[in-house]
């Protein structure tokens, strides 16, 4: 009897423990926010958090697959996302976003019309566009003397140990079906097989999969090319490394939306939405798309960068002509089709 | 006094249910089912995700774990040793300082450690640079797997160091004097008094390195590129990537099991030893 007691005053003990803790907090709202590592300027939190008296905490993902494992696993309070266009089609069907009151955003006036009611969500119900851009290669001058034009130097000997690949399902896979000729929405097993074969045949030129490590290691000349996104060339060229150099290839590449959106587990939906609100004021957007390098949607800012620094107009990283935008291809959700790329995946890593 | 000291384990056993063998079971149960993980009706008995493991594919990236654990253990336990022997032997005053040298790294983060060491190995890294500073050929081992086993020795060497070195201060001296003064050379002294006293260190010392060496996936995402995937990395993958988690833990059942196996071998070695191999007085 007296043991039973004990036993019932221990988990007692704990579950009260369990409860109580949580509950010593500020009465101050806080703001989780889940975002790419290096992809917002934290003196904006700083100011939004001077603003409104709403406290600001971030964590990071370093993939879109990484992110949404996290938030299917449960347990996760976030109050706004940055996921990218595909993943937000996912996340749609899932029923995992709020819906966002645009009439709470009255700078979404300021998006450029290109970037709304895009296929991923198509009467711009759950996500607000935040920074857009392409994928393609990065390359060393100083290491690379020929011109690059076509995603052939991925798999070209003479780079061997020097090449950087993403270490992100959708965009590795992507640039081999592209390579192929193929979309970067195709299903058929038989092209992925082909894919795969190609990305097995490329391993032991590969230096490593990487994503946040490749900006560094691209400066550093660790590596001469490397497959990334346009914001980090444009995040490098800010930094002044002029002998980094960024070209969409030729057999076209994938063109992208990151945007904001509200999962389902928050509870401040109306703080997430003055932060989103916040992000589009012209002058914060400003800002951030200088720290971060990455490309605005909004379209006042797009432009007064452009004519501060005119050489930008004509950088693939910056500004993709209509051509370049013409061969890109959004990503779109795989829906049944996703454990296929995941074997697919699975087979190329563990080689 | 018995009976008080029982009452006071019990927040921990509550504590050790809810957080270890509850957790436990619950791998258990994704490793043995298949279906979506969110709907439990759809869950079934499946040994699905334990055929998967044996596929060829799979089992090299077990070898591949235990191999370079073992590499990395090996060369733990080499310059571990007589690193614990000297730290033992020195004067106190130095003791200390030599014990700081190894206490002092890892009160600093050990993903920091990590990346430090990615740019010491890096191609344009510290060590490449003196190299061709020096005119000599450059090396290129990040990434790959002699940096993972670089990187596993160098986080995990003190804690081969330490628990030797606690076996080592604690032997009697007046042991050793005996085996001298009934003539036995400093060698032999070694190899019949001081090695067989210490191998409860060892044991824990190869203990506390190779598990965490065979289970890593920080060390080898880090240092191996991603290329060269170990069975932390696949577990991980299933977890944060593919969104697996019946095949994730179907893995982690295997690796936990294949440790569990290990560590029986070891112990039955180190009672072996007690029985025959330490000296009977």
């Amino acid at each position: 009897m007296k043991r039973i007691c004990i036993l019932l005053l221990s988990c007692l003990l704990i579950v009260t423990s369990l409860i109580v803790l949580p509950g010593c907090k500020q009465d101050r709202v806080v703001l989780n926010i889940y975002n790419w590592g290096e992809y917002i300027d934290p003196d904006l939190l700083v100011k939004f958090e001077k603003e409104t008296g709403i406290k600001v905490n971030q964590d990071f993902f370093e993939t879109n697959e990484h992110m949404l494992a996290k938030l299917e696993g449960g347990g996760s309070y976030y109050d706004l996302i940055f996921p990218s266009d595909y993943v937000i089609e996912e996340m749609i069907k899932k029923d995992m976003l709020h819906k966002i009151d645009l009439n709470n955003i009255p700078n979404f006036k300021y998006v450029g019309d290109r970037f709304k009611n895009l296929n991923y969500d198509p009467d711009n119900e759950y996500s607000v566009p935040y920074f857009w851009g392409t994928l393609g290669i990065l390359y060393n001058t100083e290491m690379v003397d020929e011109e690059v034009d076509s995603w052939d130097i991925l798999w070209d000997e003479k780079y061997a140990g020097q090449i950087l690949m993403l270490d992100s399902m959708r965009d590795t896979i992507g640039v081999a079906l592209k390579k192929l000729g193929y979309s970067v929405n195709t299903t058929d097993p038989d092209k992925l097989e082909e894919a795969k074969n190609l990305l097995i045949q490329q391993m032991p030129l590969v230096n490593g999969y990487y994503v946040d490590e490749t900006k560094d290691m691209m400066i550093n000349g660790d590596a001469a090319i490397a497959l990334n996104w346009s914001g980090t060339a444009m995040d490098i060229y800010w930094e002044g490394a002029d002998y980094i150099k960024f070209v969409v290839p030729k057999e076209g590449a994938n063109l992208w939306f990151d945007c904001m959106v509200i999962p389902k587990t928050s509870k401040n939906k109306a703080e997430a939405e003055m932060f989103i609100n916040f992000m589009l004021e012209p002058e914060n957007a400003y800002q951030n798309s200088l720290y971060v390098g990455y490309v605005s949607p909004v379209t006042e800012v797009f432009e007064r960068i452009m004519q501060e620094n005119p050489e930008v107009a004509d950088m693939d990283a910056y500004n993709p002509s209509e051509e370049v935008l013409d061969i890109c291809e959004v990503f779109i959700d795989l829906g049944d089709s996703r454990p296929l790329f995941n074997e697919v995946w699975t087979q190329i890593k563990v080689r | 006094m018995k009976n008080r000291a029982k009452f006071l384990a019990y927040p921990y056993l509550v504590w050790m249910a809810i957080f270890i063998v509850i957790p436990l079971f619950l791998v258990l149960f994704y490793s043995l089912t298949k279906g979506n993980i969110h709907d439990p009706s759809s869950l079934s008995f499946s040994l699905e995700s334990y055929a998967r493991v044996f596929e060829v594919n799979y089992l090299k990236v077990i070898w591949k774990s235990f191999k370079l654990a073992f590499i990395s253990t090996l060369f733990c336990f080499v310059l571990g040793y007589p690193v614990a022997l000297i730290i033992s032997t020195v004067k106190a005053k130095y003791k200390s300082i030599l014990l700081m040298f190894f206490l002092v790294p890892i009160w600093m983060n050990f993903l920091l450690r990590t990346y430090a060491w990615m740019s010491i190995l890096s191609p344009n890294g510290f060590i490449n640079r003196l190299l061709s500073f020096l005119g000599l050929p450059t090396l290129s081992i990040m990434p790959g797997q002699t940096a993972v086993v670089l990187g596993m020795i160098y986080n995990f060497l003190p804690f081969m160091v330490l628990p030797i070195y606690t076996v080592l201060s604690k032997i009697d001296r007046s042991v050793i004097e005996a085996a001298m003064d009934l003539g036995a050379n400093k060698i032999r002294t070694f190899f019949n008094v001081i090695f067989p006293l210490t191998v409860p260190g060892i044991i824990s010392g190869i203990t506390m390195v190779f598990m965490p060496a065979v289970s890593t996936f920080v060390i080898s995402r880090l240092l191996g590129g991603n290329k060269e995937l170990l069975i932390g990395n696949l577990i991980e993958q299933q977890f944060t990537v593919q969104r697996d988690w019946h095949f994730g833990s179907a893995l982690s059942i295997i690796l936990m099991i294949m440790i569990l196996i290990s560590m029986a071998v070891m112990s039955k070695f180190e009672s072996d030893n007690d029985n025959g191999g330490a000296p009977t007085w």
